[in-house]
């Protein structure tokens, strides 16, 4: 019966974000109201206290990597559009409805892909160090296994995807190395609306 | 020895994909409360002119709202009445006609005329709500002696699965009108009600059912395993207990239609008699029952696996989202 398309009238730049994002206006909708209830001081933008009174987030072993994720350099506070556009790298990969041709839809492997890949290299430099490959499996594998097994494994991973012999693992190594893995499996979630 | 394993098959794309499965768990649970959404009321895709299910309510065009408020006028001053007059007058006739049955001595007579006073008195239940329900495959009906397992919704599930067959209930001892009512239904068959602190004895609950599913005259008795009404989008976890007692399960699963009223009871919003008048002035009750092909525990599975086992058939028939928890 239509009662929802109303409501998007006071989602700023809903009809942007349908066409950038693909997402469905009853997705962004459904965000729009998520958005909201994690706003717990109802500023209109998010902050990192409020990602992290998600008790499963705070749970994950990466939860602070993926809060990041959504905060631009320099800047503590997430507008709506800006969280829409983090979440819209979890569509599936056939879902991407954006008809204006955007550079690069959000959903395409190598978005997906980049995404990943920035969880990992929080430097920002371009490269996964030693270090940092260390520190992510730390935090993923640090309560099973022991700081040897740790050296080891970060060891062959840097060894089997280092290609140019460089001792830290570039956007493009990054990509051979996961070419086996269905990225768009991985990384999707079912946005129900 | 398990650990030397785990290196052998860690292979970089494996220290790389780690981090995908937590960076999906991680926005899964940014984007979406799975648990708070099972426990409310079901959003409907358009507004079937009931303003509780309309949670998004915004003024649309006059028209609609002219609709609206025929429908209101209808709902409230013709149906509600009816249907409130048939409530009424169900109860006394279950409260006059089961002490009667009970003057019978035990025997075939009894047990007939005790399945007749049922189902009469259940169809007036029935009516009273206005509940348009289809069965289907009634030849897997659950038989004497079985125990009938079905998702629950509300407390309306008894009355949709009892006005199709003589069931034995299960549940505490209440007081008030439902106490009367419980003693009432007991008086006709035998139901299973258990005092509150009895219901905390795992042994006695085991044994009691045990003892009801033993003796093959008996009526089927009637679980609700969730334990709880969840909103007839999912099936949750089933509680193991009725799975021990050994019998065969009849799982059965009750999918309502959202479309012409909201039948879950979400008891921490209303009581049971606003949610009753509550349902008395929506449309109707429709829904759909099926009775699935009966399942017995198999050697060497245990009583949870069975328990997934039958609530993944349920979810499955229904159309339900078999939770994992």
């Amino acid at each position: 019966m239509g009662s929802s398309k109303s409501t998007l009238q006071h989602i700023p730049n809903a009809q942007e974000l349908i066409q950038e994002t693909g997402f469905s206006p009853a997705h962004i909708q459904r965000l729009y109201e998520r958005f909201d209830l994690l706003d717990r001081d109802q500023m209109g933008r998010l902050r990192v206290p409020d990602f992290e009174a998600i008790q499963e987030l705070a749970e994950n072993p990466i939860g602070d990597r993926i809060i990041g994720a959504f905060f631009a350099s320099g800047k503590d506070t997430v507008d709506f559009p800006s969280f829409v556009r983090v979440l819209a790298h979890f569509q599936p990969t056939d879902a991407n409805r954006s008809r204006d041709s955007a550079p690069e839809p959000y959903t395409s492997p190598n978005r997906k892909l980049r995404f990943a890949f920035q969880l990992y290299d929080q430097d920002r430099d371009g490269k996964i160090s030693r270090a940092e490959l260390l520190q992510v499996l730390q935090e993923m594998l640090g309560l099973q296994v022991s700081d040897e097994q740790l050296q080891s494994i970060a060891e062959r991973a840097i060894q089997e995807a280092d290609l140019d012999q460089d001792d830290a693992i570039s956007f493009e190594e990054f990509k051979q190395s996961l070419e086996k893995v269905d990225i768009d499996q991985k990384m999707r979630i079912g946005f129900l609306s | 020895m398990q650990q030397q394993q785990q290196l052998r098959c860690c292979s970089s794309d494996c220290a790389f994909s780690d981090a995908l499965f937590f960076s999906r768990r991680a926005v899964e649970s940014i984007v979406d409360d799975e648990v708070t959404k099972c426990f409310s009321a079901q959003e409907l895709e358009n507004w079937n002119l009931l303003t509780r299910s309309n949670c998004r309510f915004r003024h649309i065009s006059l028209r609609l709202t002219v609709l609206w408020g025929l429908g209101l006028l209808l709902r409230y001053c013709l149906l509600l009445p009816l249907r409130v007059a048939l409530a009424v007058s169900g109860v006394p006739l279950l409260l006059v006609l089961t002490p009667l049955v009970s003057c019978l001595p035990d025997g075939a007579l009894h047990s007939g005329l005790s399945e007749k006073v049922h189902i009469v008195c259940y169809g007036v239940f029935v009516r009273a709500l206005t509940a348009i329900i289809t069965y289907h495959h009634q030849e897997n009906k659950p038989r004497d002696g079985g125990i009938c397992v079905a998702n629950h919704t509300t407390p309306i599930d008894i009355i949709i699965l009892a006005n199709d067959g003589c069931y034995s209930l299960v549940g505490q001892v209440h007081g008030g009108l439902m106490g009367l009512l419980q003693r009432a239904l007991v008086k006709a068959s035998s139901h299973i009600w258990f005092e509150r602190s009895e219901a905390k004895d795992r042994h006695l609950v085991a044994k009691r059912l045990g003892d009801h599913v033993a003796d093959k005259n008996k009526p089927p008795i009637l679980i609700f395993p969730e334990g709880t009404c969840i909103n007839n989008t999912s099936v949750m976890m089933f509680k193991k207990g009725s799975f021990e007692v050994g019998c065969s399960v009849y799982p059965v699963a009750i999918k309502y239609d959202p479309r012409f009223g909201d039948a879950f009871w979400n008891s921490s919003k209303c009581g049971i008699i606003s949610y009753l008048l509550w349902t008395m002035s929506s449309w109707a009750i429709v829904c759909s029952v099926w009775y699935l092909p009966p399942m017995k525990r198999e050697d060497g599975e245990s009583a949870v696996d069975f328990s997934n086992r039958v609530k993944s058939a349920i979810a499955a028939q229904g159309g339900l989202v078999d939770l994992v928890w």
